[in-house]
């Protein structure tokens, strides 16, 4: 197909001419054309299906505000739905299609929905699927489902990376047209930081759009300077295909970067760049977007914005018809019918709603003044128009203005409200802007250029001022202070269809059923008629809804309301907002200095928090799990195993006070914990519940050593810096976290000495008598390694944990596996470190989960003992009647009547023959395991009054796995219960 | 947000965690006679104003900093940051 719709100049590249594929057909574009350009430089109006009636639509507008022309672009995993032509910039080798159809684009199926209008009304699913209510599922929304929604998703991961960055500025310029360039340069000469953002690949706005001149010049050579100018500043940003989408607190503003969304390849490049640009002073130059009128028909392929076939004429060199009419209430829209006739394209008519204006000498086509378009015709384009005296004009475009809304949506995003300005018919920017914004050019209303470059340098001054800068002077070029008055034409009356919102099928007789039914109000207007949603979110469709809703209510339009906006200003893909933070680099992955070992092993791992452990280590010829993590168990308590818990969290105390400090943050005494000693420690939350626990090491007079669990190693040190910084400042204590500095193995089992022997320097004493249970020192092993060692067990056995710095982690445990091979040395992971501390009645988390009292936990008299003596966090609130009941929870053990039968965890308790319910519930089963030393299952959990009841049978109700088997009583301690392995 | 942390100047506020009203500096006498009615108060009960709020934030990714910061929890303006543990020694040198 020929390019039948160019007509030559402009600024694309005639030189290179681009392939790219619609619909399966190659057409031809040049660099600088958009899609949309492209589209109707190949004279294809008929583009999309809209979104409820499956209209014909074609090309609109030339911007982000585009309500018609979504197409899908790109292929397979690539495919993009619901994407503007009108911003996609034309390159080689593009795929689009339009979307919303069923069958063909020009024969769609779906297009009996516009015979079915007058059922489909506004709100016509809160009435008309209603009932049967069996219904909806089975029928009404499957068959809606299918029938809605405008593009499709591949369904396929998207192949492409998306990144993220952060931008700092005294001056961020949003939007580069003749305010936003003489507000960038004014700020730039200055000398200060300055970022120009604009969401089209070309900056300079509508100067690339109008024929005015600057200077003397045309209009594009001075923004080309100007550009030029600011590009060879250092200090200057320019980021073009950039959408600023929002005005965050504090002088934040969120851009979105397309960074090779106009390439075929991304060649390892970001395809989109989420920016978040810190600035000091913002000045926000968005333009403005003109409104179209409302009348029958209004929403053929052909009828577009009077400024945007402006555009395609003046920028594209494209004619949007071979005989355009014009149709405007103001006069700007005087500038198509000029610029269309200076470029030869034929025009039927110019049709100036306002009977007593002023209008140009015009030659090129017949002039009606006060006269209105009351219809259209043409199925799949528009062919004719019918005007107000009953004249029938050909036509097969139509270029409406019905006005300019400035593009007030940024300075609404904290809560700003637009206010109504009659002269031109439009809301302007409030007078509560975010801080640090202001607004320039015709987005605050300024619709003549000279105004517009006044504005930019006036809001750069102000800014500059504001920063406590002088601005140096800046000559105002010279420019046309063009007319731009207006008398607005909010609707044509009439009896057919007109529409407000192309986007969503929003038409006249929508909103006046609104009204009718008492959604009046605009915020309920949007959400009852759907005006203004999806991706152009009313950007040509609002104002005028708003007035046809004031025509019914009899009230002025500012009276009527006013909608504001939320970001964002243009859609965001959720991949931009994700960035890299996708599949495996959702959140950081934490490893331990022994994780390569381990994974050498073939070790099976486990995510606790961000980090990845060791679960178990299957050995060959381990098909299952149990048979693994049994055997760990039985070689640790035989021999010796090696178990990493650098996860840990560690925290270094030091300071006059540390000693004192512990004893108030820790609710069992520390104040007798000697140096070279270890204490179990347990926290509790100010309201008096345990939330964690650990030990603590007394390594000199002044220095201590903390551990917490893995889960709340973070919140244990942020509670820390709250008590040291907000509860006691005057003592003198220091904190540091060093959990990433030190790797750590338990090494343990009754062998566990004999191992330790071999790496501990000579002059060190790891005996029985020497280094105690609970006994902690800092030493050396393996030839001056500085090392710490603590005598402490979580398996209930001989054990030791040994420390060294994080560097040395990953020898220390190839070390050791070394020196432990002639000792049977297993390495084991948390799975049988589970295991060995159930069989211990040993609290882990599932005990310690924030709902359970030192008494639940069998630590009540430690903790009471200590609160006659000394303040503590949660020392008050723990006493409280509620948590000391004497039928209070219980930490015991449980084990199957029928040995050979498991547990299962969060099954609930209940007297044998007790109806199943929450009256009759008396405690749960927190952690369970098959225990390979006694050879059955065994669990432990909290019981009312567990204490006093070992031996008694109770059920183990588990609704949710559906099982009820019966259960014993019995102490907590099931291996081991004097403790006698421990203290060998 | 940006918090202007008065020892490290503009902070993200993505670098800090929240915990809320700075009445949590006022930890009460455990040895008063009413302790559990007023530690009850201090843990549970908390203004909630619509207008200017002193709140505690955590410098977690930076510092370690206990910041004690006075916001208009209306607009966003942040009047006034300061180290918690300053605001507590003269308190109590005031007291």
């Amino acid at each position: 197909m020929s390019q039948s719709g160019r007509i030559g100049g402009g600024l694309v590249d005639y030189g290179r001419t681009l392939d790219f594929r619609f619909n399966g057909a190659t057409l031809q574009g040049h660099p600088g054309d958009t899609l949309a350009s492209a589209l109707l430089a190949n004279g294809q109006r008929l583009v999309a299906r809209s979104f409820k009636y499956h209209r014909p639509r074609g090309i609109f507008s030339a911007g982000s505000e585009e309500p018609n022309a979504l197409v899908q672009l790109r292929q397979g995993a690539y495919q993009e739905p619901n994407t503007r032509a009108t911003v996609v910039e034309l390159f080689a080798g593009l795929e689009a299609q339009s979307q919303n159809f069923r069958g063909s684009l020009r024969h769609d199926l779906l297009a009996v929905n516009d015979w079915l209008a007058p059922f489909l009304s506004a709100g016509f699913y809160y009435k008309t699927f209603m009932w049967p209510a069996a219904f909806w599922e089975k029928l009404y929304e499957p068959v809606i489902r299918a029938a809605a929604g405008l593009g499709r998703l591949s369904g396929q991961e998207d192949p492409d990376r998306y990144d993220k960055g952060y931008l700092h500025c005294e001056v961020l310029v949003i939007g580069a047209g003749p305010a936003g360039l003489m507000a960038a340069l004014t700020a730039a000469r200055a000398g200060v930081r300055v970022i120009l953002a604009d969401e089209d690949f070309r900056m300079g706005g509508r100067l690339n759009a109008e024929t005015y001149r600057i200077d003397d010049r045309p209009g594009v050579q001075w923004a080309e300077q100007v550009l030029a100018e600011l590009a060879a500043m250092a200090h200057v940003r320019l980021l073009p295909r950039t959408t600023v989408y929002g005005a965050f607190d504090h002088g934040i503003y969120g851009a979105l970067e397309r960074r090779t969304d106009h390439l075929l390849q991304c060649d390892g490049q970001p395809r989109q760049v989420l920016w978040r640009i810190y600035s000091r002073q913002a000045i926000l130059c968005a333009g403005a977007t003109e409104r179209p009128m409302v009348f029958a028909n209004n929403d053929r392929p052909g009828v577009m914005l009077a400024g945007s076939v402006r555009a395609y004429a003046n920028r594209f060199g494209v004619a949007a018809g071979r005989k355009v009419a014009v149709l405007t209430n103001n006069d700007n829209g005087w500038q198509t019918a000029l610029d269309l006739a200076a470029s030869g394209v034929a025009l039927a008519a110019v049709i100036d709603t306002r009977a007593d204006a002023e209008v140009p000498a015009f030659q090129a086509a017949p002039v009606f003044r006060g006269r209105q378009v009351v219809d259209t015709r043409g199925r799949h384009g528009l062919k004719s128009i019918l005007l107000s005296d009953g004249q029938h004009i050909a036509a097969d475009c139509l270029a409406v203005s019905g006005g300019w809304n400035p593009n007030v949506h940024l300075t609404c995003h904290q809560r700003g409200r637009p206010q109504w300005r009659e002269s031109i018919a439009a809301f302007v920017p409030g007078a509560e802007l975010p801080p640090g914004m202001s607004v320039a050019g015709a987005a605050q209303g300024s619709l003549s250029l000279m105004a517009c470059l006044l504005d930019g340098r006036q809001a750069a001054h102000a800014a500059l001022l504001a920063l406590g800068h002088k601005p140096l002077p800046l000559p105002l070029p010279d420019a046309v202070d063009e007319a731009a008055g207006i008398s607005p034409c909010w609707q044509v009356p009439g009896r057919k269809r007109a529409w407000l919102d192309l986007q969503n099928d929003v038409t006249v007789k929508d909103v006046q059923l609104a009204q009718r039914e008492g959604f009046h109000a605009v915020e309920h207007l949007k959400r009852y008629t759907t005006l203004g949603m999806a991706t152009d979110q009313g950007k040509t469709a609002n104002v005028n809804a708003l007035a046809v809703m004031a025509a019914c209510t009899g009230q002025s339009i500012p009276e009527t309301g006013t909608t504001i906006f939320r970001p964002p200003y243009t859609p965001v893909p959720i991949a931009a907002l994700a960035g890299h933070a996708r599949g495996r680099n959702f959140r950081p992955v934490r490893q331990t200095p022994g994780h390569q070992w381990a994974q050498e092993q073939g070790a099976v791992f486990v995510e606790a928090g961000l980090w990845l452990r060791a679960q178990w280590f299957p050995q060959a010829g381990e098909t299952r799990w149990r048979e693994s993590v049994d055997r760990e168990v039985k070689q640790v308590r035989a021999g010796v195993g090696v178990c990493d818990v650098s996860t840990l969290g560690k925290i270094d105390i030091q300071g006059r006070d540390a000693l004192e400090f512990l004893n108030r943050v820790y609710a069992n005494g520390f104040k007798t914990l000697a140096v070279g000693r270890v204490r179990y420690g347990l926290m509790l939350r100010e309201d008096g519940f345990a939330y964690d626990d650990g030990t603590t090491a007394r390594l000199g007079e002044q220095h201590f050593l903390m551990t917490t669990t893995t889960a709340n190693a973070a919140l244990v040190f942020r509670n820390l810096e709250f008590a040291r910084q907000c509860l006691w400042p005057a003592l003198d204590v220091h904190l540091v976290s060093v959990t990433e500095q030190w790797a750590q193995y338990a090494v343990a089992g009754p062998r566990a000495r004999a191992l330790l022997q071999q790496l501990v320097d000579e002059d060190v004493d790891i005996g029985g008598a020497a280094f105690p249970f609970m006994a902690c020192t800092e030493l050396t092993v393996c030839d001056g390694v500085p090392a710490r060692l603590f005598r402490i067990s979580f398996s209930g056995e001989l054990a030791y944990e040994l420390a060294v710095p994080a560097r040395y982690g990953d020898a220390l445990i190839r070390v050791l596996m070394q020196a432990g091979q002639a000792l049977g040395v297993v390495a084991y992971g948390t799975e049988a470190l589970g295991v060995m501390r159930i069989e211990k009645g040993h609290a882990a988390g599932n005990e310690l989960n924030g709902q359970t009292t030192a008494l639940n936990l069998g630590l009540g008299a430690m903790v009471a003992r200590k609160a006659e003596s000394s303040d503590f966090i949660g020392n008050v609130l723990s006493r409280r009647p509620a948590m000391n009941q004497p039928d209070a929870l219980r930490l015991m053990g449980f084990r199957p009547l029928k040995r050979d039968e498991s547990l299962s965890a969060g099954a609930h308790f209940l007297a044998l023959g007790a109806t199943p319910d929450l009256s009759h519930d008396q405690g749960w089963m927190t952690s369970v395991a098959f225990s390979p030393m006694l050879g059955h299952a065994i669990g432990l959990g909290f019981i009312q009054r567990g204490h006093e009841r070992v031996g008694e049978v109770v059920r183990a109700f588990d609704p949710v796995r559906d099982r009820d088997i019966e259960v014993e009583i019995v102490s907590p301690h099931f291996f081991d219960p004097k403790g006698e392995r421990l203290h060998v | 947000m940006v918090i202007d942390h008065p020892l490290l100047g503009l902070r993200d506020a993505a670098e800090f965690v929240y915990l809320g009203d700075a009445a949590l500096l006022e930890r009460p006498d455990a040895t008063a006679a009413d302790a559990e009615t007023r530690f009850y108060e201090y843990q549970y009960l908390r203004d909630n104003p619509a207008g200017v709020h002193q709140e505690l934030w955590f410098h977690e990714q930076g510092d370690h900093s206990w910041l004690v910061v006075t916001r208009n929890t209306l607009t966003h303006e942040i009047l006034c940051v300061e180290l918690a543990r300053d605001v507590v020694l003269a308190r109590r040198a005031g007291a």
